[in-house]
């Protein structure tokens, strides 16, 4: 799609977007815990404004405050849709500072888990209050069904927000996007691997689609 | 309100309590008082089971103060279980033009995180294990 040539039109899009009646919709990325939702947020930002938004780790709850990347413009079909990224932490409703003993010293893992907590509080509260549409993003290796998952879709099913479902992680073994289809069929299902950067095409057609 | 306790005061007794909670008690209660009683209960060691549920702001409130509730070495979060909502009921046009969340009961089952382990759940059956301590 030539970054090159994006970054050349940046100017005028820029005009574009001071004429347009719309806000960006803010889009909050939600998901349990190393489903791979900041590796997908850093995507999507390297993608179309050229820098990341944080952190990427293996161990869970890195990510411990909602990371916003205002105004990234993805265009498609000669179109630009604007929208705000926000990567949240992995909401939980247990978090133990002995999962983090293992990596970290005792003092740490225990600020890392009340970290993770406020930081759950707050992803809830973004979810409340301050999100106009929702990727929800689950690791197609494990199975789909939690409470958890199952309560936030109905959370957000409840606020009436635009949803889709990223099925992440395919390039595993053990990956299967029809468990995810199977356990929400009242939604669509997008199958990606946000690593390695698989099937982002149709990742951005049906962001355009569903968030425009 | 009568607030639901160990009955046996004096000794605590190595059982677990299991509070049943009926959808109409719950029907009176504001939001913070459904999530105090919830954790209260859960604090305490028991088990706490509600014949309705609550619905998904509920829920999403009693997330957010579990989390604040939090604390190393005493208080690990809750586990949480309910049955997957009926579609047929809950998304029905008539369920949305009512605006009423509570078309749908779902019995939810909610414990402390390091006493309740989830063992099997399907659509029809919630198995779980719960330890003392
Ligand atoms: N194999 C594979 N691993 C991934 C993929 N996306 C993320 N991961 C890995 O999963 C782990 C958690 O990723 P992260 O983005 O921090 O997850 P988050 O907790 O949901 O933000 C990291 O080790 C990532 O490298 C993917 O598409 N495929
Ligand atoms: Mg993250």
């Amino acid at each position: 799609m030539g970054l090159f040539t994006e970054l050349k039109d940046s100017i005028s899009r820029v005009t574009d977007r001071l004429f347009s009646e719309q806000e960006p919709k803010r889009i909050g990325i939600y998901g349990p815990p190393n489903a791979g939702k900041t590796t997908l947020a850093n995507r999507i930002a390297r993608d179309w404004t050229g820098d990341a938004i944080g952190a990427e780790s293996h161990i869970p709850h890195e990510t411990r405050r909602a990371r916003r990347k205002e105004n990234v413009d993805i265009e498609r079909n000669g179109k630009t849709v604007t929208i705000d990224i926000v990567d949240t932490p992995g909401v939980t409703t247990k978090v133990d500072y002995e999962e983090f003993t293992d990596e970290l010293d005792e003092e740490d893992a225990i600020r890392r888990s009340r970290e993770a907590t406020e930081g759950v509080a707050e992803a809830m509260h973004w979810l409340r209050e301050d999100v106009d549409g929702v990727i929800y993003v689950l690791d197609s290796a494990e199975d789909p069904i939690t409470q958890v998952n199952t309560m936030l879709i109905g959370i957000i099913e409840s606020r009436d927000l635009p949803v889709l479902i990223f099925a992440n992680k395919t390039d595993l073994d053990d990956s299967s996007v029809k468990r995810i289809e199977d356990a929400f069929p009242q939604h669509t299902t997008v199958p990606l691997s946000a690593k390695e950067g698989d099937n982002m095409d149709e990742v951005y057609d049906k962001i355009a689609e569903y968030f425009g | 309100m009568p607030k639901a306790t160990n009955a046996d005061d004096s000794e605590p007794s190595d059982g677990v309590q299991i509070d049943l909670i009926s959808g109409e008690r719950m029907d009176g209660m504001a939001t913070m008082e459904k999530i105090r009683m919830i954790l209260d209960g859960v604090h305490d060691g028991n088990i706490v089971i509600l014949e309705e549920g609550l619905t998904p702001d509920e829920e999403s409130r009693l997330i957010e103060v579990t989390m604040a509730e939090i604390s190393p070495d005493e208080f690990n979060g809750i586990e949480i279980e309910t049955y997957p909502k009926s579609e047929a009921r809950d998304s029905s046009l008539l369920g949305r033009i009512m605006g009423s969340d509570k078309v749908e009961t779902k019995l939810t089952v909610i414990g402390p995180a390091n006493q309740i382990e989830t063992l099997h759940k399907d659509e029809t059956l919630i198995s779980a294990l719960v330890s003392r301590n």
